[in-house]
């Protein structure tokens, strides 16, 4: 992979870390219930975990559909989902429904999982996804063929490197806003996350369109 | 529907930052009626500095016989909570429950405070059909949704009452919240302690137990809710029952520690059978389990001269207190009490839930007592559904319990008011502020709302 797929993967871990919704939110809940700042770094491992799978769920997918479906037919489904999904999420305020706050490592892990699936955060990888040459593309270019394990290794370094910039970037906003800034900022410099994140999807849904183009 | 780019700003994270809130400017307050014209929600003006201070300045009319009792917003400060959040929904609808008719109706306040539009009714019909219960009764904003307590099934009128879910953004009505019921059977009030995962729910009685004025046969036979359960939230599941023994009758209101990392509240039992007291019970979690105490008794009183008792009283000779409603200051530091029979709103320093310190008493109204408004003297009725600002520095409550419930204890007629108290939050007291007194001539006057919030709308998810 090259700097910008790696940069790419990072940044979106960033944008997906200072999600309230993805985590840090309910991290510094926790801690403010059990009174503790080791509740607000227990609850991010699992936090983590559950987003990776999300992830790596979505990242699979897409590998084995690259394996089947022609290159084209893939990335206009592709955009056309994350556009769709975007403006859907744009249009209409809907949210995950989850109650409870007594969570276990278990719990929390399905919580964030379920999160990153709703949101669609593994989804806004797919034009990165989709630009990585793949098995079948590389094998029709009469390259040297990547094999299959190589393809593997790369996607789970993807998965990786994107779950360890959110987990750190969850991770310090929840210290931050638990330890310094406190509520208060819930109030004055919260905003729509969700709207921007429906941007988010739209723009990865063109750029996934664009792709071709930009290369 | 757009949506918002800054989270509504009445919702607050914390109770703690709650108190800050700018003060409230309206009141919106149910008032049902009994002489066969509509029952209105009023708007009463609040802002000190307006021409039309403590004055109803609309009356929006609904359904005859409707019965408006309780009513809350369709989001709150509980849309903040961190496992879903979403705070760019408004506080712009009151979700408005009829008692008796068993209609929802839904305002939007936002075009104009002053004059809330209808924008839905759920009919009777769509309200028993969806939801399985009848009744509707106490409305809670929710993390995920909007709930309602229902005093007894739809079709018998006998089955169990209980809790159903509507969606906070269309207001459908999505069905019967629970999952394993146990032993509940009675239903009334609930509430939650979020922090917990907990919630609790209350007993009064069946709607024939009540419709007809209070069913004093019942009451001899102890047939009115004397427990409530205390349910696991994200199972929907009855945990535990407790008990506070037959003799205690109709056990209603439930005040929770606002905060929410405490795991206490508080409860009002109307009648001790034995005596007519009213008690206050505190409910805590005790390890896994969860137990209750009685922390407050409050006697019966003699009238002055009995011959004045109503009939229902006659044969019994003895004022009992009624408490029907009380409100738990959003510090968790005072309670409120409504002695509904004896005239008298009290105020304890629940600082200490297990030892709660009288620290003020303030009389207006009461059986054969009829404490004097400043405003306006002698008057009928007695504090009744009592709502506190979120500053805890003005006390508001109305003087009508439940229709049939007025006529009998205040069979001389129970025309419709509200007032305001000032409160000393340092050191506790209370008084009547002269220049407030709502006449509700033949209405009757129920819940009052705050505009913005108050200490019984929202719910917290972090302390």
């Amino acid at each position: 992979m090259d700097t910008v797929s790696w940069l790419s993967y990072t940044l979106l871990g960033v944008f997906h870390g200072i999600n309230p919704g993805m985590g840090w939110l309910f991290a510094v809940a926790l801690g403010m219930q059990e009174k503790r700042r080791s509740a607000v770094i227990g609850a991010l491992f699992p936090m983590a975990l559950g987003h990776a799978i999300s992830i790596a769920v979505v990242v699979f997918v897409i590998a084995l559909a690259q394996q089947q479906l022609p290159e084209d037919v893939l990335r206009i489904a592709c955009a056309t989902v994350l556009l769709g999904f975007g403006v859907y999420k744009f249009f209409r305020a809907r949210h995950p429904k989850w109650v409870g706050m007594r969570v276990n490592f278990k719990d929390l892990t399905i919580w964030s999982f379920l999160m990153a699936s709703a949101h669609g955060a593994g989804l806004m990888l797919a034009p990165l996804l989709l630009r990585m040459p793949t098995a079948k593309a590389s094998a029709h270019m009469h390259h040297a063929p990547a094999s299959m394990a190589d393809n593997a290794t790369i996607l789970l370094s993807a998965v990786g490197v994107h779950t360890l910039s959110f987990f750190l970037v969850t991770g310090i906003v929840a210290v931050i806003v638990y330890e310094v800034v406190g509520l208060a900022l819930l109030r004055k410099a919260w905003f729509n996350m969700d709207l921007l994140w429906s941007i988010g999807l739209m723009i990865a849904g063109v750029v996934t369109f664009l792709l071709p183009h930009l290369h | 529907m757009l949506q918002q780019w800054k989270p509504d700003p009445t919702f607050y994270p914390s109770p703690k930052m709650a108190i800050d809130a700018p003060i409230e400017e309206l009141a919106y307050v149910a008032a049902p009626r009994d002489d066969g014209s509509p029952d209105t929600m009023c708007v009463v003006d609040l802002n000190k500095n307006s021409d039309t201070y403590s004055q109803i300045v609309n009356a929006q009319e609904f359904g005859v016989g409707d019965e408006l009792h309780h009513f809350n917003w369709s989001a709150c400060s509980a849309s903040l909570c961190p496992y879903a959040p979403h705070p760019y929904i408004e506080r712009r609808y009151l979700v408005v429950p009829a008692l008796r008719s068993s209609n929802i109706y839904v305002l939007d306040v936002k075009p104009d405070p002053r004059a809330p539009q209808l924008v839905k009714t759920l009919d009777v019909n769509e309200v028993e059909s969806r939801s399985g219960y009848t009744r509707p009764h106490t409305v809670h904003c929710g993390p995920e949704g909007i709930y309602v307590s229902a005093l007894a099934s739809a079709g018998s009128e006998e089955g169990p009452g209980g809790i159903f879910l509507m969606d906070h953004y269309n207001f459908n009505i999505l069905g019967q919240w629970e999952v394993e019921r146990g032993p509940q059977v009675l239903s009334y009030d609930f509430w939650w302690h979020l922090g917990y995962d907990v919630a609790v729910t209350s007993e009064w009685g069946y709607p024939a137990m009540i419709e007809n004025g209070l069913s004093l046969e019942d009451l001899v036979e102890r047939k009115f809710g004397h427990k409530i359960h205390i349910w696991d939230i994200r199972h929907r599941k009855n945990i535990q029952t407790l008990d506070l023994g037959e003799d205690y009758q109709m056990a209603l209101e439930l005040r929770p520690a606002h905060d929410p990392t405490k795991a206490y509240g508080f409860l009002n039992a109307v009648l001790n059978m034995n005596d007519l007291s009213s008690s206050i019970w505190t409910w805590y979690k005790d390890g896994d389990d969860w137990g209750i105490k009685k922390i407050i008794d409050i006697p019966a009183q003699a009238p002055e001269n009995p011959d004045d008792l109503p009939p229902v009283l006659k044969d019994i000779g003895m004022i009992p207190p009624l408490v029907t409603d009380h409100i738990l200051s959003l510090d968790d530091k005072f309670l409120y009490v409504s002695c509904w029979g004896t005239g008298e709103m009290l105020q304890y320093d629940v600082s200490d839930p297990f030892n709660p310190k009288h620290t003020g008493t303030l009389k207006i109204g009461g059986i054969t007592k009829s404490h004097p408004h400043p405003a306006t003297g002698p008057v009928s009725g007695g504090p009744q559904m009592v709502e506190l600002s979120r500053d805890g520095k003005r006390l508001y409550f109305t003087n009508s319990l439940y229709i049939a419930l007025d006529n009998q204890f205040y069979p001389n007629g129970a025309n419709g008011w509200m007032v305001k108290a000032d409160v000393n939050v340092e050191d506790g007291g209370l008084e009547l502020d002269p220049d407030f007194f709502v006449d509700f001539g033949e209405s009757r006057a129920h819940q009052i709302r705050l505009q913005g919030g108050d200490s019984s709308s929202d719910s917290y998810c972090y302390p």
